[in-house]
């Protein structure tokens, strides 16, 4: 284990953060405002309640998982496609580290940045609404993992993106609308049955339902599934990984 | 004399590119413990891909390659630790310090920080005043020895410098080449790329060419230049020659157009003959006022032998 290596790799990434703190705290502290008056106070005031949920706090864990799953896949796919980008991947290459602990540094980085705005989210989040955490331990552990998870995701688009539009494509594209429509705003139970159905191959209907069931008690799908699908996106990732180092796909010629 | 094994040892190694392209078959080489190798060869030949396979950058298509006994994909992490690579290609990070890239690199080899290296380092590249400077911010030489700061930065044993000397200026080339022969002294081995032939000529201990993926040579400098290197002896003559004498046909002579120069050709093997032709050309009553000889330089032996093999 090269410990110093993953030292490295994951301060460098962490000074990227903290050399654009400003942007990275103030961007998703003034998104959420803006999410809460116009969805907390302007719609909220006809919505009243969803699951005997104020609709105002019914939103946060949807909010905090939008920014969470953005932050880490463009953290994570920034962070390797830039050296890919530059060159300076040569450094990485040559070093005496294995593909785990590359991981584990741009990972590791990326998921702490995405953690520290979940938090900083939630800490917002609680200005405008009451909020009451049913299951904080679990709270804590979902916010680690998806925040692990979907930059584990960053990473494999960092590495297979050739170009910029590639990488703000998938966010942008996918990440953004499967987020909406994954139930961040409203509760899939009120969807009719076909897009009801439809929406249960969105994966991310999984990710916030667990999430949301982790402040409030209730979700729309049940726990157990939603944890299993959760940790087998995680799983799929980490193969996919193993799979692009024995191959140097995209990274060695 | 005690044969100690080679540093490197790269046995058949071959790399064809996704395009297609062969970059390099069957290279065998061996490089010794402590030496400074020059590698040479045209735009192309494979050098930087020889290089980058040995580094790990470039995954080979077949072949071994050890460094220090270990294979370089078996026990990579043994054989990494003992390689420092500056790339041909000017590439940093833009917007770290000059300190804090060059105690990455340390890291990301393994090893625990070190001030005091770090600080040497720099010191012996001159770039101790520049160290809290963004790397954006200094001159294409200095982000050169940068990458050699880097490169350095893990003390390792065995360093790659490809084209360390492209687009530096003359007091720097100076500067580098002096670094080099210190590491050198200090027991590291270097293999470095160059196109400028003068550089092999005052560094090298051996040159290797390559052209076109393959090994075409490995010698020591000096009987390189032994061996290859062709002398030329011009006299300048007295009077007007019309045609070489007969006498003198087994020596090939040229007659300049002129016919007031005559210019002998002749490689190391052939230096016992001067006498004799001395001899012979009084004998035949030639005059010259004067004479000069000229050896070729390492750049003609090498232009010669990449056009024949073309
Ligand atoms: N990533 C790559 N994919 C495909 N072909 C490549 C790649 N890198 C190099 N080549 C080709 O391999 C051959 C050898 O290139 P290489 O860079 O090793 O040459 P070189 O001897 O270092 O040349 P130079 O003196 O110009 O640096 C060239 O024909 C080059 O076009
Ligand atoms: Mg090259």
């Amino acid at each position: 284990m090269n410990g110093p290596a993953v030292a490295a790799i994951y301060s460098f990434e962490m000074a990227r953060t903290f050399r654009t703190i400003v942007q990275s705290i103030v961007s998703p502290v003034l998104t959420t405002s803006l999410y809460f008056v116009v969805f907390g106070s302007a719609i909220g005031a006809r919505m009243t309640e969803i699951d005997g949920v104020p609709y105002g706090a019914f939103i946060v864990p949807g909010l905090i998982m939008l920014s969470v799953l953005t932050e880490s896949i463009s953290n994570s796919s920034l962070g390797i496609y830039f050296p890919k980008f530059t060159g300076t991947i040569y450094e990485i290459l040559s070093a005496p580290i294995s593909a785990v602990e590359i991981v584990m540094g741009f990972v590791g980085a990326a998921a702490t940045k995405s953690l520290m705005i979940g938090v900083i989210i939630l800490a917002t989040a609680a200005l405008f609404v009451p909020l009451h955490i049913e299951h904080p331990v679990w709270m804590v552990v979902f916010l680690l993992l998806m925040s692990i998870g979907f930059s584990l995701f960053g990473f494999i688009l960092g590495v297979w993106a050739d170009g910029f539009e590639k990488l703000s494509f998938v966010p942008v594209l996918i990440i953004t609308p499967l987020t909406f429509l994954g139930g961040s705003f409203y509760s899939i139970d009120m969807l009719p049955p076909f897009w009801h159905t439809v929406t249960l191959f969105n994966p991310v209907v999984y990710i916030i339902s667990l999430f949301r069931w982790s402040f409030f008690g209730t979700s729309d799908v049940s726990v157990g599934v939603s944890l299993a699908m959760t940790l087998s996106f995680i799983a799929a990732c980490l193969a996919f990984i193993t799979w692009i180092f024995k191959t140097g796909y995209k990274l060695k010629s | 004399m005690i044969h100690m094994p080679s540093i490197i040892s790269v046995a058949d190694l071959s790399k064809t590119y996704k395009s297609g392209l062969s970059a390099l078959s069957g290279i065998n080489l061996e490089i010794e413990r402590g030496e400074i190798f020059a590698l040479l060869g045209p735009n192309g030949a494979g050098k930087t891909t020889l290089i980058n396979i040995i580094c790990g950058i470039v995954t080979p298509s077949g072949g071994k390659v050890t460094a220090d006994g270990h294979d370089i994909i078996t026990d990579y992490r043994a054989a990494r630790t003992k390689i420092g690579l500056v790339p041909q290609e000017l590439t940093t990070s833009a917007f770290e310090t000059v300190w804090a890239t060059v105690s990455f690199s340390r890291g990301l080899f393994g090893k625990p920080a070190n001030p005091a290296i770090i600080e040497k380092i720099l010191k012996d590249l001159s770039l101790w005043d520049k160290r809290d400077s963004k790397i954006r911010q200094l001159s294409g030489g200095m982000k050169r020895r940068v990458l050699i700061a880097k490169a350095l930065a893990h003390e390792p044993t065995i360093l790659f410098l490809d084209e360390p000397t492209a687009g530096v200026d003359v007091e720097l080339r100076r500067d580098m080449w002096n670094m080099v022969r210190k590491l050198r002294e200090a027991g590291v081995t270097i293999i470095l790329t160059t196109h400028y032939i003068d550089e092999a000529e005052e560094m090298a201990d051996r040159i290797g060419v390559i052209n076109k993926g393959q090994i075409i040579l490995v010698e020591e400098k000096a009987s390189l230049m032994r061996k290859l290197g062709r002398k030329q002896l011009s006299l300048q003559l007295h009077d007007k020659l019309e045609s070489v004498p007969d006498a003198l046909a087994s020596y090939k002579l040229e007659l300049a157009p002129s016919g007031l120069e005559l210019t002998y050709t002749y490689d190391a093997q052939a230096e016992s003959r001067i006498p004799n032709l001395l001899t012979a050309i009084s004998g035949a009553g030639i005059v010259f006022k004067d004479l000069h000889t000229s050896q070729s330089s390492l750049e003609d032996i090498f232009v010669n032998l990449v056009s024949n093999r073309a």
